[in-house]
């Protein structure tokens, strides 16, 4: 693997576990809470997320030089918005029944703080193909989260995974899982068992400093 | 071993103690409980010790597994899971399906308490926590009440539902007081409410019994009278003047006061010294908010009975009534605290 070939990859991997940006960062809550309610709701909201951060990554390291300095963040706002209409308008010819029920949260990914931290904080200092490459890889994360979330509230909230029953007839179902305070609670374990894990690593890497400090 | 009498013994203060301690006070509920929870196996006969049984196990099994080695032992001693297993499981109704009173009790512990930092630190009361999250995930579960005035060896066929499963309830049902009060205007008697007759949750129902265990706790001292005393004399002086205007339609104020968890509520859930009030002015506060919550809820809500939720919105505002109304420090000009 070269040097180039290396970074790419770590600037791909890290959006997906050591700066995820639901579970690490804490970012896009507004529709990781409102749209996770079945799994096929959630996957299509992480690839409209996925396709503006793509292309507006790739615009914004593309055009950084021309950018000015002091009106950045209403160009970022600009070119994040032509892409939310057109993935709003692909959704709508394309799925029109997921469509009408992401409803206002397709618009609002303008509003998503990830889409517009990446500009600020990567895309906007670094070249076209690590921004393509960090883009794609923080969008993946976002996928991932989504589709976590997605999947437990709609397997205890309907017993079914995209629709298809899985446990039958029987199953009774919880209903607080699709309704907003399962959003908060799945969200609040599934960031309770990362930061455990985090927790863990640390603790292990800690111990191992130290027998390598005592050995040497 | 053997130990030596010591000669000199060097202690720091306090020199007096009392002999109140956790697990003492928690004793006392279980004690005070035992009447209702009695009187539940009376009506409700083998489903109560299915239904409180699997709430307990869930709650005691959450909470150790949960608790750190070390404090293993002594969070089991002190009674608390227990008591809020017992707490949660009389909330429940009688044909509840095991399974779902088990995941009851592991919510009210886990997400009620142990999450919280354990004992001491949760900011609503654990038990209520797990039965607001069962009243939100299964409400036709949680609202379909059997009549208590079967026999005491009758297997209501719901206990036994297989985990996730449920089946609809082909056995005698019956709406509670309040629902019968709020959907089709029928007062059920006062004496059916005393005594316990009625259907319901299974400790709920009878009103002598869960008094009778709110003396003693006032007697051995753990429980702060100014707590259910302003719940009781809100809601009835609240219900009276709401009678003044339509006394068809609003029920009567010593009806309001023994139907329903009110009691129950009152005398064993908002009394928790965790999640009240500390100052005197606090806890009257706190009470006539639940009393005023409880009429508004049940008279003007969609739902028959609100204790539930009347008790958790005040515990949200508990760390705020205290914060307001601490009292004044000795020698200190009042709002001079700091």
């Amino acid at each position: 693997m070269t040097e180039s070939e290396n970074r790419d990859y770590n600037e791909f991997i890290k959006g997906i576990w050591r700066d995820n940006p639901v579970f690490v960062q804490v970012l896009g809550m507004c529709p990781m809470l409102a749209v996770t309610n079945s799994a096929i709701n959630a996957i299509a909201m992480g690839g409209a997320t996925l396709f503006v951060l793509v292309g507006s990554s790739f615009l914004v390291a593309a055009f950084k030089k021309l950018i000015p300095k002091q009106v950045r963040i209403s160009c970022f706002i600009i070119i994040i918005a032509t892409f939310v209409t057109v993935a709003d308008y692909t959704l709508l010819a394309l799925v029109p029944g997921v469509h009408k029920e992401l409803g206002a949260f397709i618009p609002l990914i303008v509003a998503n703080c990830m889409i517009l931290g990446r500009q600020e904080a990567f895309a906007s200092k670094n070249t076209v193909r690590l921004s393509v490459m960090d883009a794609l890889g923080m969008s993946t994360g976002f996928v991932i989260a989504l589709f976590t979330l997605g999947a437990v509230r709609e397997i205890l909230g309907a017993g079914s995974l995209f629709g298809i029953s899985l446990f039958g007839a029987a199953w009774e179902p919880w209903v607080i899982m699709i309704l907003p305070p399962g959003g908060f609670l799945t969200l609040g374990l599934i960031l309770l068992v990362f930061n455990w894990m985090t927790h863990r690593k640390q603790m292990f890497m800690e111990k191992v400093a130290e027998a390598q400090r005592s050995g040497s | 071993m053997k130990q030596r009498d010591p000669e000199l013994l060097l202690q720091h203060a306090p020199f007096l103690r009392q002999g109140m301690t956790t697990p003492t006070a928690m004793g006392d509920v279980l004690i005070a409980l035992t009447p209702a929870t009695l009187a539940g196996l009376w009506y409700f006969g083998i489903s109560a010790v299915l239904v409180i049984g699997a709430s307990i196990a869930g709650a005691v099994l959450t909470e150790i597994s949960f608790s750190g080695t070390e404090r293993r032992g002594e969070s089991l001693l002190d009674g608390s899971g227990l008591l809020t297993g017992l707490l949660l499981g009389l909330t429940l109704p009688p044909g509840l399906p095991m399974w779902m009173a088990f995941l009851g009790g592991v919510i009210a512990l886990g997400l009620g308490k142990v999450i919280w930092g354990g004992l001491g630190n949760n900011l609503f009361n654990p038990a209520l926590v797990g039965r607001a999250f069962l009243l939100a995930t299964f409400p036709i579960a949680m609202t379909t009440w059997t009549t208590p005035d079967e026999a005491f060896w009758t297997f209501r066929a719901t206990n036994f539902d297989i985990p996730f499963t449920y089946t609809e309830i082909d056995g005698l049902t019956a709406a509670t007081p309040l629902g019968l009060m709020k959907f089709d205007q029928q007062a059920t008697p006062l004496s059916n409410l005393f005594m316990g007759s009625t259907s319901g949750s299974l400790g709920e129902t009878s009103g002598l019994l869960l008094i009778l265990g709110g003396i003693y706790l006032y007697f051995r001292r753990d429980l702060d009278w100014r707590i259910p005393v302003s719940i009781l004399l809100t809601v009835l002086v609240f219900s009276a003047i709401l009678g003044l205007f339509d006394s068809e339609r609003f029920p009567a104020p010593l009806f309001s006061v023994f139907s329903g968890g009110l009691l129950l509520g009152a005398i064993y859930m908002a009394t928790d010294p965790v999640t009240s009030p500390t100052t005197p002015v606090g806890t009257w506060i706190f009470g006539i908010g639940i009393g005023l919550l409880i009429v508004l809820i049940r008279v003007f809500g969609g739902m028959p009975e609100g204790v539930m939720y009347a008790i958790l919105l005040m515990n949200a505002a508990t760390p705020l009534i205290d914060r307001f109304t601490q009292p004044r420090v000795f020698g200190h000009l009042r709002g001079d605290n700091d």
